[in-house]
């Protein structure tokens, strides 16, 4: 399958530091990539690199036309503004309807089929503020939506939300990665292990890229996540370290 | 004095400096009024007032050498909001710190400035508080004028305002040029800002710029709303304000600053959704 995304050699410094170290990686048309590993492994420096918003030390970064579209962390996004729920969406296509320029109806389509997409079709009124955590993620995945990029990059979109809002936004995701591909930087290892077509490894640099089911090596988990053999996460994979006799 | 009075001095030929005044104040709070919005809603209330004070060695500078005390001030504003926005890029250091820097140092620069000019104290004091006396003619031209040119610019670039403050890491990965973007913003507070000094005095002129908007986003869940009450409500208080101070011989700026004030208490009290008033008295009712 032709990929859709691809970072090549990728290194990153910011502030000096490496954040990025000869990351390489793939995303394929209609793949679902769960991309993990600890704080502070370069999971949003990798998604920031993937969208030109971090300058690359060095390899390159390609996206196949169409582009990516951003859904950054809930916090990134001023929700007390007043603004509605459209109009949050709206503020994706702002480089599309050009400068000095009003949107057109194809505009308000492009929105509101965004909306329905993410079933927020009945809300597409509403002030953000009044939204709950669950309703303001997909928001933000409708804003990126919009655009009809190639590929989805989503940070975090699980963060501090409960699970009925979880299973409803990774069915969602399941969905749109049929249509486009998606790539999804997460601390939940569960969801990602058991929905994601593939899993990327990542700390500093990409440390093993593969279905879950074919990372059963611990190896990989204890060098990405730096713990122990007696780690409860690798219990919790139920991943046994095979112990020299 | 009863409002018709006030209306009788208006139209008064000796006392021509009135309307001329008027007009000033009620031009210059529109454009506070809009330009606001964006300062309230992005909380750069900070920065709005570091424009406000920085746009002061401009106004000693073109009052020391008989200049335009306009171009002056839009001058030096623009520099200072220039190496904030500048110095802001360095990662080490915090944006507020580098306002606190600059904008104290910009202040203190016009009173060394102005300390040269041959009896100053009262000048200093009109540049501080306000003065609805001595405006020339050709001010209100360039109110106006700049008051028409700043609306043009906000109606051009609005959208591309809100998908900054919105979410400016998302505004980058669209390809916006937030740095400019922000140069812009700044430019037009610092604009409406020079254009208010000059009734309002710059040490009051921060409340022109923040507290109408503050009280129409208490009114109101919608932006385009918001952005027609805050100059409503900023020029009507510059009406209100003028007229009492002419009745009761009271300083200009600090009266429509206290009328603002007032009007931002009643919002906040008495808001049709979000009034601290209103809410008691739903849930009792």
């Amino acid at each position: 399958m032709t990929s859709v995304l691809d970072l090549i050699a990728v290194s990153v410094d910011l502030g000096g530091r490496a954040a990025l170290q000869d990351a390489t990686m793939s995303v394929a048309g209609g793949e679902f990539v769960g991309l993990v590993g600890p704080n502070g492994a370069g999971k949003t420096t990798l998604l920031r690199a993937a969208l030109g918003l971090v300058p690359l030390k060095t390899g390159r970064a390609e996206v196949a036309a169409g582009g990516a579209g951003y859904v950054p962390q809930r916090h990134e996004f001023a929700w007390d503004f007043p603004a509605s729920v459209q109009d949050a969406v709206m503020s994706g296509l702002v480089r599309r309807i050009g400068l000095f320029r009003r949107p057109r109806v194809e505009h308000w389509r492009a929105v509101w089929d965004a909306l329905d997409r993410v079933r927020l079709g009945d809300l597409r009124k509403r002030p953000v503020g009044e939204l709950s955590g669950g309703q303001r993620q997909r928001v933000l995945v409708a804003r990126a939506l919009a655009v009809e990029p190639a590929v989805l990059l989503l940070d975090e979109p699980f963060t501090g939300l409960d699970m009925p809002s979880q299973e409803l936004l990774t069915e969602l995701f399941t969905t749109l990665a049929r249509e486009r591909s998606v790539l999804m930087a997460t601390h939940d290892l569960a969801a990602a292990a058991y929905t994601c077509d593939r899993l990327v490894l990542l700390n500093r640099t990409v440390i093993a890229a593969a279905p879950f089911a074919e990372l059963g090596d611990p190896a990989v988990w204890m060098r990405t996540f730096q713990v122990g053999p007696e780690s409860h996460l690798l219990k919790a994979l139920h991943l046994t370290i095979a112990v020299e006799a | 004095m009863s409002p018709l009075d006030f209306l009788a001095d208006l139209v008064n030929p000796d006392l021509a400096f009135l309307p001329k005044a008027l007009a000033i104040a009620v031009m210059s709070a529109v454009m506070c009024g809009v330009v606001g919005c964006y300062v309230v809603l992005r909380g750069m209330a900070f920065i709005g007032d570091a424009v406000a004070h920085a746009v002061f060695p401009g106004l000693a500078v073109a009052f020391l050498f008989s200049g335009s005390l306009v171009v002056g001030g839009t001058v030096a504003g623009v520099v200072t909001a220039l190496l904030i926005a500048v110095f802001s890029q360095n990662r080490r250091l915090k944006e507020d710190s580098v306002i606190g820097v600059f904008f104290v140092a910009a202040f203190a620069l016009g009173i060394v400035v102005i300390s040269r000019a041959p009896g100053y104290a009262g000048s200093l004091q009109q540049f501080l508080f306000g003065s609805i006396t001595g405006i020339p003619d050709r001010d209100l031209y360039v109110v106006g004028g700049t008051g028409l040119a700043l609306l043009a610019v906000v109606a051009l670039l609005h959208k591309e305002f809100v998908a900054v403050t919105l979410d400016r890491e998302m505004a980058r990965a669209l390809g916006l040029r937030t740095f400019w973007l922000d140069l812009v913003l700044y430019v037009l507070v610092t604009l409406a800002v020079v254009m208010a000094v000059q009734t309002i005095g710059n040490i009051l002129v921060l409340a022109l710029l923040v507290t109408p908007a503050t009280a129409a986003r208490l009114l109101t869940d919608r932006l385009p709303a918001m952005m027609l009450l805050a100059p409503a409500i900023g020029a009507g208080s510059a009406l209100v304000g003028l007229y009492l101070s002419w009745s009761y011989d009271l300083p200009v700026g600090g009266t429509i600053v206290l009328v603002l004030t007032a009007v931002f208490l009643l919002a906040y009290l008495l808001a049709p959704r979000h009034g601290v008033l209103t809410r008691q008295l739903a849930r009792t009712a």
